[in-house]
C-alpha cells in the first residue's frame, strides 16, 4: 500500500515522542535534573530525547578536554611560581605558533634565567590541539576546561598574557585529577629514589 | 522571569511581586528582541558542524528562541560567522551582511573567524572578519563546543537587552544600515575602501612582493 | 551489466598482485628510450617522457589494466629547476604504478590525461593552478582552488605568501625573546594581502565570475544549445550545498544541460602550510581537512609518515586506531545520509536523530583525545594516549546495543519512505565504468556495483584480521548510495566488535614521540578507505624534518567530477538530491 512506509517512519518519530516524556516520568519529574539523572540521561542508556539545559546547567566537560592553554603556577596568586622553565618547546611545538615567551633575564648578570618574563598566547590562532601541554617536559602548560570565553574585544582579549594565562594547581588538580595524581606520585617515587641513592651513598662514604 | 525585568527604581508591592512587572518600554522591547533573534543557515567550515550540533536536540538553541535557521539574509537577524572566511568566500560573505536588514548582529565563532586561526599564515584565508564587517560577539575556540556557542548567545542577548534606544539606528531615518564595501578579487583580495593605500604603496619604493631570491 | 563490469575488472586485477614490477617493465619495453626507472634514492615508478605520455597512459590503461587513475599532483623541485607531474594508477587488485613526467620550470607544459583518465580533470586543474603547469589538451584548463586573476601559483617554493616569516617551523621570534606581534601589524596593509609592484587597483578589470561563466558557455554551445537557456548559481551560500560548494547550472526550463561546480570557496592552503610544518605538527592540520571524520584522517596520514619511516606501531595502538576510524565511519555515515535527507526536503528530522547518535560517538573521543571534532589523536608510531579509564565499557554499550537498535530503527524510519524512494530510485546513475573512469570512490563506487574497498584489496594497519563484507550495490542510484552507506555502518560495528574482542593490552606508542623528527629522503603515497572513499596522502621528504611536498588525494574533490554526468537531464531539484548522495565535505574539497 501505498503510504505505508511513511507510515512506519512515522512510528518512529512517535516512539521517540513518548519515550522522551516516559523517561522523565520514570524519573520523576523532581529528579530528572540532578547531575546524577545528567550523567546517565546523556549516555547510551538515555531513551528519548534529552537537551542540556544551558547555561542553567551544563554538561561537564570530560577529564582530557581542551580548550585554550594556561599556565600552572604554584604558590599563592600574589606570589605565582610558574612551573614554566622558559624553555621554550610548546612555543616550538605549536603548529600555528600562536605562543611567544620571553624569557626572563637576571637583572646584573644579563644571564638568562629558568622563568618566562612574558608569554603570550594568540588564541585567534590556537587550534586547541594540546601539542604544547603534551610536549611540555614539565607539565606547566596544561589545557583549559573553561569555555565560557566570548566577549565583545578581541584586540586586548584574545591575546592572553602571563597574567591571564596562569592558574593556581588546584585548578589544574582539580579539573585534571588523574593525570595530577599520575603527576604526583612520579614526583614522590622520584623524590624516594633520590633519597635511596642518597642514603645509599652516605653508606659507601 | 519577571524579576530579571524589573526596573530596579521602579517599586512593585510586596504581594505582587512574581504576578506584576513594571518595566521600562525600552527594556521590555529588547527583552522580546533577544528572544527572538533569527540566525542566518550559513556554515563556512568545521565550524558549521558545531552550530549545527548546538541546533540539534541535545543543546537545542531554540530555547533561545532561534527556532528558525533562514538561509535567506532577508530573513535573518544574526549572521553566525562559522568558520574560515576566505578571500575567495569573502566577497559572499561581505553581500551578504549588507543584504540583511537591520537590525543585524554577527557572532564570530571560532578562531578562523576571530582572527584567521590555525591558517591565519596562508594566503588565502581572511585574518578576522571583523576587517571587512562589524562583529558583535566573538566566541574563540577551534572548535568552540556547542556550549561554548550557546554562551556566546546569552552574550549577545546581554548586549541586546542593554541597547538604548536612542542607539537603534533603524529608528532614527539613518537609512537601513551601512552598505560595506565588498571586496574585489584581484591578483589578491582587495577592498575599495584601501585603493587610495595601495596606491601610495606602489607609487613608494616598488616593494617586491614576491622575488624569487 | 554492471555486474560483468565488476567481474571483468577483478580478472584483470587478479594478474596485477604483485605485477607493478612487470607492469613498469612492460611500460618500459613498449616505450624505450622513452620510459625509464625513477632512480633517485627513495623514490619509486618510472619516468615517462612528456610527448609519450599519453600513448604510455594509453598502454597502461588498455593493455596493462590500470584503469584507475587516483591520483594527479604536482610538485616543485625547485633545487634542480624541475616541475614533476606525478600520477597513481592502480589497476582493480594490484599496487600503484607510479609515472612521473618532469618538465623545466620555466615553460612547463605536458599533455593532459583528461583524454585517458577522465578523473584527471580537476586534479590537472589543481596542478595547474598551484604549479603553473598547462596541461595540453585540457578542456578546460582554469583556476580551481584560487580565483582567475590570482597572481602566481602558489605552491611553487619560490612564492611566498603575505604573511611569510620563515620557511620551515619552528619561527625563530617566537622564543626566547618572543615579543607578541600580530602578523597584521608587519603588513602594510594591515590585512594578508600582497599586490606586486605597479599594480594599479582602480584600473583592476574583475574576471574572477566572468571566467567561470567562460568555462561553461564554451561547453555548451559545442553541445548546440544556445538559446532559452538560463545560469543558476546555487551557492556558495546556500543550505543544500553542505557548506560553500558553488554550483554553476545551465537550464533548460527545469531540466540540467550542463553543469560545472565552483570550487575553492575553502581554500586554506592546507599543503602550503603543511610544508612548512614538521611533520607531527601536520597531524592537527589533517583534522581540519575533511572535519567530520578527523580520526581518520590522522590515521591516513601517520600511515603515511611511517610508510616513509619504516616503522610499525604497536598491537594495542592498531586495534585503537581501527575501532577509532570505524566509529569515524559510523559518524560520517550517519551524517550523510541525514543531510542527504535535510537535501531531499525532510528538513532536519532525520538530521536530529543521527545527531543524537553522533553526540554519544563524539562524547567517546572527546573522552579519549580531548577533543569532539578535532580529534588529534593519532601519532606517528602510536596513538595520542592510551583508552581512558571506563572507556571501553561505554563505547560496548554502544557498539553492542544502543547503534545496531538505532541503524535498524534508521532503517525502518527512513528506507521504505514512498516520497524517498521516488525522489532517489534512478536518478544520478552513475555507471560503473564511467565511475572508475572518473575517479569515483567509496560508497559512490561500490553502489555503481564495483566492489572495491581498499580495506579488502590492499589492507593497511590490520584490515586483514577482521571479517565484513564488501557492501556492494548494483543500481548505481542514489537510493543504492543511500542503503550502501546503511549497510556499511552494520559492517562497521561487526569489525568494531571484533576489534573490541581481540583487543591486547600492551603499550600504544613505538619508541619516543616528538614534535619534531627527521624522516629519510624518498617519497611515499598511502591510500586508506575513508568514510567517504579513497583518501590518499602524497609525501615527499628531502631528509629534512618537514615534508617537501605534501599532497592530499581528496576524495570529495574528485568524486565531485562525475556530478556533472549524473546531472544531465535531470531537474535542477535533483541536482542538490545527487550532490548529497555523492557526501562531500568542503574542507576536504578545497583544502
Ligand atoms: S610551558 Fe613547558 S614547554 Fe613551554 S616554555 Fe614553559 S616549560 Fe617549556
Ligand atoms: S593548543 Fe596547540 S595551537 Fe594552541 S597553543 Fe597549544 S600547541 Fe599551540
Ligand atoms: S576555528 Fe578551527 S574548527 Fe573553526 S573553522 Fe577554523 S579551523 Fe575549523
Amino acid at each position: 500500500m501505498y503510504g505505508l512506509g511513511i507510515l512506519k517512519g512515522l512510528s518512529v518519530t512517535l516512539k521517540h515522542f513518548v519515550n522522551t516524556y516516559v523517561d522523565d516520568i520514570k524519573w520523576g519529574f523532581a529528579k530528572r535534573y540532578t547531575p546524577e539523572a545528567l550523567l546517565v540521561r546523556q549516555s547510551a542508556e538515555a531513551r528519548g530525547v534529552f537537551t542540556v539545559q544551558y547555561p542553567e546547567e551544563v554538561l561537564l566537560p570530560q577529564e582530557r578536554f581542551r580548550f585554550v592553554p594556561f599556565l600552572v603556577y604554584e604558590g599563592t596568586d600574589e606570589d605565582r611560581q610558574y612551573r614554566c622553565t622558559a624553555c621554550g618547546i610548546c612555543a616550538k611545538a605549536c603548529p600555528p605558533q600562536c605562543i611567544w615567551i620571553v624569557r626572563a633575564k637576571d637583572p646584573e648578570t644579563g644571564k638568562p634565567l629558568r622563568r618566562p618574563a612574558e608569554f603570550y598566547v594568540d588564541i585567534d590562532i590556537c587550534m586547541n590541539c594540546g601539542s604544547c601541554a603534551e610536549y611540555c617536559p614539565f607539565d606547566a602548560i596544561q589545557m583549559d576546561h573553561d569555555f565560557e570565553l566570548a566577549d565583545h574585544d578581541r584586540e586586548t582579549a584574545h591575546i592572553h598574557d602571563l597574567q591571564r594565562l596562569g592558574k593556581p594547581v588546584e585548578y589544574y588538580a582539580k579539573i585534571r585529577p588523574t593525570y595530577y595524581a599520575a603527576e604526583q606520585e612520579a614526583k614522590a617515587a622520584k623524590a624516594a629514589r633520590a633519597a635511596k641513592a642518597k642514603a645509599a651513598r652516605r653508606k659507601d662514604k | 522571569m519577571t524579576d530579571e525585568l524589573t526596573h530596579p527604581n521602579i517599586p512593585v508591592p510586596e504581594d505582587l511581586k512574581g504576578t506584576v512587572t513594571l518595566a521600562t518600554w525600552e527594556k521590555f522591547y529588547n527583552w522580546c528582541r533577544a528572544r527572538s533573534v533569527w540566525p542566518m543557515f550559513f556554515g563556512l567550515a568545521c565550524c558549521a558542524f558545531e552550530m549545527i550540533a548546538m541546533a540539534t536536540s541535545r543543546f537545542d538553541f531554540a530555547r533561545f528562541g532561534m527556532e528558525v535557521m533562514r538561509a535567506s539574509p532577508r530573513q535573518a537577524d544574526l549572521m553566525i560567522v562559522a568558520g574560515t572566511v576566505t578571500k575567495k568566500m569573502a566577497p559572499q560573505v561581505v553581500r551578504l551582511y549588507n543584504q540583511m536588514a537591520e537590525p543585524r548582529y554577527v557572532v564570530s565563532m571560532g578562531a578562523c573567524a576571530n582572527g584567521g586561526g590555525p591558517f591565519k599564515e596562508g594566503y588565502s584565508v581572511v585574518s578576522g572578519i571583523d576587517k571587512l564587517i562589524p562583529v558583535d560577539v566573538y566566541v574563540p575556540g577551534c572548535p568552540p563546543t556547542p556550549q561554548a556557542l550557546l554562551h556566546g548567545f546569552v552574550t549577545l542577548h546581554k548586549m541586546i537587552e542593554n541597547t538604548k534606544y536612542k542607539d537603534m539606528i533603524w529608528y532614527h531615518n539613518r537609512g537601513q544600515g551601512e552598505e560595506f564595501a565588498i571586496p574585489v578579487l584581484g591578483p589578491d583580495i582587495f577592498d575599495p575602501r584601501q585603493i587610495p593605500l595601495i596606491q601610495s604603496e606602489a607609487a613608494k619604493t616598488p616593494v617586491a612582493a614576491n622575488d624569487s631570491e | 551489466m554492471n555486474e560483468q563490469v565488476a567481474e571483468s575488472e577483478g580478472v584483470q586485477l587478479d594478474a596485477a598482485v604483485g605485477s607493478v614490477e612487470q607492469a613498469s617493465q612492460a611500460l618500459r619495453e613498449a616505450f624505450p628510450g622513452k620510459v625509464r626507472p625513477d632512480e633517485r634514492e627513495g623514490y619509486e615508478g618510472v619516468i615517462v617522457d612528456a610527448d609519450a605520455l599519453v600513448d604510455a597512459a594509453l598502454f597502461l590503461r588498455d593493455q596493462l589494466g590500470f584503469r584507475y587513475l587516483s591520483s594527479v599532483t604536482g610538485v616543485d623541485y625547485a633545487n634542480d629547476g624541475l616541475l614533476e607531474s606525478v600520477y597513481h594508477a592502480y589497476g582493480a587488485e594490484s599496487g600503484a604504478l607510479v609515472f612521473k613526467v618532469q618538465v623545466g620550470c620555466g615553460n612547463p607544459e605536458i599533455p593532459s590525461l583528461v583524454s585517458v583518465w577522465p578523473s584527471a580533470n580537476f586534479q590537472e586543474r589543481e596542478s595547474y593552478d598551484m604549479y603553473g603547469i598547462r596541461y595540453a589538451g585540457h578542456p578546460n584548463l582554469q583556476r580551481i582552488l584560487t580565483w582567475e586573476g590570482f597572481a602566481g601559483h602558489p605552491m611553487r617554493k619560490d612564492w611566498r605568501e603575505p604573511y611569510y616569516e620563515e620557511e620551515h617551523k619552528p619561527f625563530k621570534t617566537r622564543h626566547p625573546d618572543g615579543g607578541v606581534f600580530r602578523a597584521e601589524d608587519r603588513n602594510p596593509f594591515g590585512r594578508n594581502v600582497q599586490y606586486s609592484p605597479g599594480f594599479d587597483p582602480a584600473k583592476w578589470e574583475d574576471i574572477a565570475q566572468s571566467a567561470v561563466y567562460d568555462g561553461l558557455m564554451r561547453e555548451v554551445k559545442e553541445e548546440g544549445l544556445q538559446t532559452e537557456t538560463i545560469t543558476v548559481n546555487v551557492g556558495p551560500q546556500h543550505p543544500s550545498t553542505h557548506g560553500v560548494l558553488r554550483v554553476v547550472v545551465v537550464l533548460d526550463g527545469e531540466t540540467v544541460v550542463d553543469l560545472m561546480p565552483v570550487l575553492g570557496y575553502l581554500h586554506r592552503n592546507h599543503e602550503k602550510i603543511g610544508e612548512r610544518c614538521t611533520f607531527p605538527q601536520i597531524i592537527p592540520y589533517t583534522d581540519r581537512l575533511d572535519y567530520i571524520c578527523s580520526m581518520s584522517n590522522g590515521l591516513g596520514y601517520v600511515l603515511a609518515v611511517e610508510k616513509l619511516i619504516g616503522i610499525q606501531p604497536p598491537e594495542r595502538a592498531e586495534y585503537i586506531r581501527v575501532i577509532m576510524a570505524e566509529l569515524t565511519r559510523i559518524v560520517n555515515h550517519l551524517m550523510a545520509i541525514g543531510f542527504l535527507w535535510n537535501d531531499v526536503g525532510a528538513y532536519f528530522t532525520p538530521v536530529i536523530y543521527a545527531f543524537n547518535e553522533r553526540e554519544l560517538i563524539l562524547d567517546l573521543f572527546e573522552m579519549v583525545s580531548g577533543s569532539r571534532m578535532m580529534c588529534n589523536y593519532m601519532r606517528v608510531g602510536g596513538v595520542f594516549e592510551d583508552l581512558p579509564a571506563g572507556w571501553m565499557e561505554k563505547a560496548r554499550a554502544l557498539v553492542y546495543d544502543r547503534l545496531p537498535r538505532f541503524v535498524d530503527e534508521f532503517h525502518r524510519l527512513l528506507s521504505e519512505n514512498e516520497i524517498w524512494r521516488s525522489r532517489s530510485m534512478g536518478v544520478g546513475i552513475l555507471p560503473a565504468e564511467q565511475a572508475v573512469a572518473m575517479g569515483a570512490s567509496g560508497p559512490l563506487l561500490r553502489a555503481s556495483g564495483v566492489p572495491y574497498d581498499i580495506r579488502r584489496v590492499e589492507p593497511y594497519s590490520i584490515y586483514d584480521r577482521f571479517d565484513f563484507d564488501v557492501v556492494v550495490r548494483h543500481n548505481a542510484d542514489v537510493y543504492d548510495r543511500f542503503l550502501v552507506r546503511m549497510e556499511e555502518m552494520r559492517q562497521s560495528l561487526r569489525i568494531l566488535r571484533q576489534a573490541m574482542n581481540q583487543i591486547p593490552a600492551g603499550p600504544v606508542q613505538t619508541g619516543k614521540k616528538n614534535w619534531t623528527m627527521k624522516v629519510p629522503a624518498g617519497e611515499a603515497y598511502h591510500r586508506i578507505e575513508a568514510p567517504k572513499g579513497e583518501l590518499g596522502f602524497y609525501l615527499v621528504s628531502d631528509g629534512g624534518s618537514n615534508p617537501w611536498r605534501y599532497h592530499v588525494r581528496s576524495t570529495s574533490m574528485i568524486n565531485l567530477t562525475p556530478l556533472a554526468e549524473m546531472c544531465r537531464g535531470h531537474k535542477i531539484a535533483d541536482v542538490v538530491v545527487i550532490l548529497g548522495s555523492i557526501d562531500i565535505t568542503l574542507g576536504e574539497v578545497d583544502r
